[in-house]
């Protein structure tokens, strides 16, 4: 299916083989996509036209075009044809209600006609171009819809009854109309009819209708040649979802003034392939004639434009070859674009013809553009890329659909008064499944998890950051990012069965190790309760008031809900408080040379107490030399009572000055131990 | 009292040989050399010697036990020697068992594919600029030259989320933004790289996906010049001696428009199933800035050109790490994801 190469040469004389044509075309904005050989041997373009260049679909046009690359002579076909004596008068009015949406209705009337099948040349020409050949009258409808780019429509003009008129106007709210697929359509106020006074005869541009269609009965034919709004025809076509060889060359713009034209062909074809005699005249309303536009070119601005040295011969030349009307006016050129060429309506749209036709690859491509100024990423642009680094040491990064499905809400237990329900959804989504968007990254992450275990990939560590959606009382919503990550299993088995669970702390590690990285201080985990995590193992992540985000081990409702058998720890950071809180790295301790003192305690504590309050008692240390308390063990069972728990730290005392010994230590450790005795009655394991 | 001393020489030496540990070695030594060894022990009887043999005697004695220890410690030498060299064969593994898992994590392909393109064009000199996701029809539209129901919207079909909403569908609503923000200053030297939303899904589609936009406004930019910075980005991104190609294209908020071929990088421009057997692979679309974007963004055509570029990163991904299915990268498979 394409244009054929043999029907071009009806209108024009083509010297170069298929492939030479279509790298001409191609390189002048015509895209040929491929070409097909048929078994007579001819050779069919597949154009993939831009909605510019809809004028192209026209064999004509696109003659035309070609003529205007190679210099070879275009033949527009002759139209030879003998009227009666009659007037198309006496055999029809027409009248349009709304000029904006019909700017023209031209008809003709032929009589006596036969209606069989179209000769073979007629049917091989429409079958090439994908259209199936129906009989003779319709047959040239179309024949000469592909050679003009005008869509006509032929009614069987007895059944049109007795009013003898066409009436354009809108159709009513809810008519009902046939049209000839034998589809029953409801219309609406906005739409387009052609009526015979009375009732729908076609829907504009659209479709016939089935209660005149032309038929093996029909004797006398009415030929329209009818121009409507391209954007009305669009939406028309849209609502009822049907698209025509006849809406989509009207939605893309068809030329008015080649209407006339394109009504006397059929009318010439028709009589010749079905006979009849053709009623004499057109009856032609076209309100408000489409004038051929002028336009002023400056040869110095298309040089200013392009980078170029063309001199104004050439402009002049290619406009001329393009059949534009060029006057001079001054230094500038006065330019008369046809109205075939509706695309073409300011000075920059000339300057393109010109560069399209002078040929794009012979403009020079300079690296002279010199102004010179620092390229590159801003603070917050590097601050994300970072947060992608540091994380990607670990995770695999994965990149989610913004919009997620609205169950997911219910998915991760959200209760129904949850703010993150209150989300953006989508008017028109491809499926339900896509409709809102998101306002947390775990619903999509718990998704990888789930994915990934159903195609037996294990041990799953995963990261993202993207943009989460808030709405707003504003037209547009709040974004901002987020940083996510989940993981499950274990670090990949091995054969040193060195195996380490991808837990809750495991999970916590990386998340310090972000923090710390992006130079966040002073951050703390805190026990909180969020309906998609486990009650008694989620923390709420805080740098001072500011509120990071959570990290915890996915509630398991959540984790059936999702059909994951294993547990999963997951957390969500908001990257725009991250980025608040970073600060530039800097160096905050002081390497000494002197050595240091290590001492272990171990203190028994009641259960209760946490890692992070026994910390900050020790931590409270007035000596200035307590460099580090690492927690190494926490024991329960037998050697300590029930109810307790035993923890081991190891300190580390240094000093800057001296090198210390167990005499200056000791104390600062009694004195450790004397305030964790104080707080807890803790005592020395 | 010298032949005492020659078989005792004699005997050491051949003893010393036939040590096989440093244990023994260190035993022996204290036998033979020590206070109580057998050297010392002969010396003592020097005294009943008549005087002048005593010199001689103690000479001889002397440089034996010199050459004894010299011995013993070239033996120990050579045992030491030879148990590092046990302990070498001992220790040896099967050094082509694999090494100790690490857990590798990685960037996406369409994130360190973004970040190239960034790398190229902040390399000349081009800032980084971004804007939201869900749009107002009026920037992503009606601003870049495409009025409601014109035919060009139907090139992208829009997630709507009301009238005047949508999810941007391409990156250039950022264009008009960023002129917004920047008149009357120039030059105006962006790239956008973002996320754009189509209502499309099927084999070559997907509803979701990636563009980084460009736009250089200045005095005196000229389609030349988007030439030779766009061949520069493709040989730096694709390879140097790559060739590139203009052809007329059709794009609202751009006039002249141009999209930009390279040949193709499976097959050089042979023909292909990557480049449809064409030798040709469409890469960028551009063109110069339409003097209608420049009035939306309040510059004056007259005073100021630009040109304007937008290309899409999963379709660079795909040709620069040979993937052949769009949807691997939003599938997010750890196998798939692993190999970045």
């Amino acid at each position: 299916m394409g244009v054929s190469i043999n029907q071009l040469k009806k209108y024009i004389q083509i010297d170069q083989t298929a492939e030479q044509l279509a790298h001409n075309l191609t390189m002048a904005g015509i895209a040929i996509e491929g070409i097909e050989t048929t078994d007579d041997d001819d050779k069919l373009l597949e154009l993939d036209l831009t909605p510019n260049r809809a004028d192209c679909l026209g064999w004509i046009n696109l003659a035309r075009e070609i003529a205007a690359l190679s210099g070879a002579d275009l033949t527009i076909p002759d139209v030879f044809m003998k009227e009666n004596e009659e007037a198309i008068e006496d055999y029809i009015t027409v009248r349009i209600d709304n000029p904006q949406l019909c700017k023209r209705y031209a008809a003709r009337v032929i009589k006596n006609v036969k209606i069989m099948a179209s000769p073979q040349w007629m049917q091989d020409a429409l079958q090439k171009a994908g259209i199936r050949p129906i009989n003779n009258v319709v047959d040239v409808t179309n024949y000469v819809m592909l050679e003009t780019n005008q869509p006509l429509h032929a009614f069987d003009y007895d059944l049109l009854g007795g009013l003898r008129q066409i009436l354009v106007r809108p159709a009513y709210a809810q008519e009902q109309f046939t049209t000839l697929d034998g589809a029953n359509r409801q219309l609406d106020e906005e739409m387009l009819v052609i009526t015979n006074g009375e009732k729908p005869i076609a829907l504009a541009g659209v479709m016939g209708g089935e209660n005149t269609e032309i038929n093996e009965q029909t004797t006398m034919v009415l030929l329209e040649s009818a121009n409507f709004l391209a954007t009305n025809i669009r939406k028309t076509s849209r609502k009822l979802g049907l698209r025509s060889d006849s809406s989509i060359r009207f939605e893309k713009g068809v030329d008015p003034n080649g209407a006339i034209y394109a009504a006397n062909r059929a009318t010439q074809l028709i009589h010749e392939l079905a006979g009849g005699e053709v009623v004499k005249g057109i009856f032609d309303v076209y309100p408000e004639p489409i004038q051929p536009l002028n336009i002023l070119l400056r040869p110095e601005r298309v040089n200013y434009l392009l980078g170029t040295d063309i001199n104004d011969t050439e402009i002049r030349s290619c406009l001329n070859k393009l059949r534009f009307t060029v006057t001079e006016t001054g230094e500038d050129l006065m330019v008369q674009v046809p109205t075939y060429r509706p695309d073409i309506t300011l000075e920059v749209d000339l300057i393109e013809e010109v560069a399209r036709l002078h040929g794009y690859d012979k403009i020079p491509a300079t690296l002279s553009y010199g102004a010179v100024q620092p390229g590159g990423l801003n603070y917050e642009q590097h601050f994300r890329d970072r947060i992608q680094d540091i994380l990607a040491k670990n995770l695999l990064e994965v990149i989610n659909y913004s919009f997620i499905n609205p169950v997911a809400y219910d998915l991760i237990r959200l209760s129904e008064q949850d703010e993150l329900r209150n989300c953006i959804k989508i008017a028109n989504p491809l499926s339900e499944e896509q409709s809102v968007m998101r306002t947390l990254l775990l619903p999509g992450l718990l998704k990888n998890i789930k994915d990934n275990l159903s195609r037996k990939n294990e041990n799953l560590a995963f990261f993202e950051l993207g943009t989460v959606f808030y709405p707003t009382n504003k037209p547009l919503p709040r974004e901002i990012y987020k940083v996510g990550a989940v993981v499950a299993g274990n670090f990949d088995t091995n054969w040193l069965k060195n195996e380490v669970p991808m837990d809750y702390f495991y999970l916590k590690g990386l998340a310090e190790d972000l923090l710390s990285g992006l130079g966040i201080e002073e951050v703390t985990f805190a026990v909180t309760e969020n309906p998609a995590f486990h009650p008694g193992r989620t923390a709420v992540v805080r740098a001072g008031d500011k509120e990071i985000g959570i990290i915890g081990e996915v509630h398991p409702e959540v984790c059936d809900n999702y059909n994951i058998k294993i547990k999963v720890a997951a957390l969500e950071f908001n990257a725009a408080v991250l980025y608040e809180l970073s600060k530039p790295i800097r160096m905050t301790k002081e390497i000494t040379r002197y050595p240091g003192i290590k001492r272990d305690i171990a203190v028994v504590l009641p259960e209760t107490v946490t890692y992070l309050e026994t910390k900050s008692i020790i931590n409270d240390d007035q000596s200035g030399l307590l460099q580090e308390a690492d927690i190494f063990d926490i024991y329960t069972g037998d050697q300590v009572p029930a109810g307790y728990k035993s923890m081991a730290f190891r300190l580390l005392f240094k000093s800057s000055e001296k090198t210390l010994t167990e005499n200056d230590v000791t104390p600062i450790v009694e004195d450790i131990l004397q305030r964790l005795k104080s707080q807890w009655g803790a005592l020395l394991r | 009292m010298l032949e005492k001393l020659a078989v005792l020489d004699q005997e050491a030496h051949t003893k010393i040989t036939a040590l096989n540990t440093i244990e023994e070695l260190n035993e022996y030594k204290v036998m033979i050399l020590g206070r109580k060894g057998e050297i010392t022990a002969l010396l003592r009887g020097l005294k009943d010697l008549p005087p002048e043999q005593r010199a001689e005697v103690g000479r001889v004695a002397n440089e034996i036990k010199d050459k004894l220890e010299a011995q013993l410690n070239s033996r120990a030498a050579e045992i030491s020697r030879r148990d590092l060299e046990i302990k070498l064969q001992q220790e040896r593994i099967d050094v082509t068992l694999p090494g100790l898992p690490q857990q590798k994590g990685s960037i996406h392909p369409l994130t360190r594919i973004k970040r190239e393109i960034t790398e190229i064009f902040t390399g000349m000199g081009f800032t980084v600029e971004e804007g939201p996701e869900i749009e107002l029809d009026y920037y992503n539209f009606e601003a870049l030259n495409v009025p409601k129901h014109h035919p060009a919207r139907d090139m992208q079909d829009s997630f709507y989320i009301s009238e005047e909403v949508l999810l941007r569908t391409h990156t250039s609503p950022v264009q008009v933004r960023t002129m917004e923000k920047m008149v009357p200053q120039i030059p105006v030297k962006i790239i956008v790289p973002g996320t754009v939303y189509r209502n499309d899904d099927d084999a070559t589609h997907s509803p979701m996906f990636h563009q980084v936009e460009g736009l250089l406004i200045d005095e005196r930019i000229t389609f030349a010049d988007l030439k030779g910075i766009l061949m520069q980005f493709a040989r730096k991104m694709f390879g140097e001696n790559l060739d590139v190609r203009y052809r007329p294209s059709f794009f609202p908020f751009t006039e002249p428009s141009v999209e930009i071929d390279i040949s193709c990088v499976m097959c050089g421009g042979q023909g292909c199933r990557v480049c449809s057997h064409t030798g040709w692979l469409e890469i960028l679309g551009a063109g110069m800035v339409h003097p209608n974007v420049l009035k939306y963004g309040g510059y004056d055509p007259e005073k100021v050109t630009g040109f304007a570029f937008g290309m899409g990163i999963e379709r660079i991904a795909m040709l620069k790490y040979g993937i052949n299915d769009l949807r691997l990268f939003f599938d997010n498979d750890k196998r798939f994801l692993r190999q970045f």
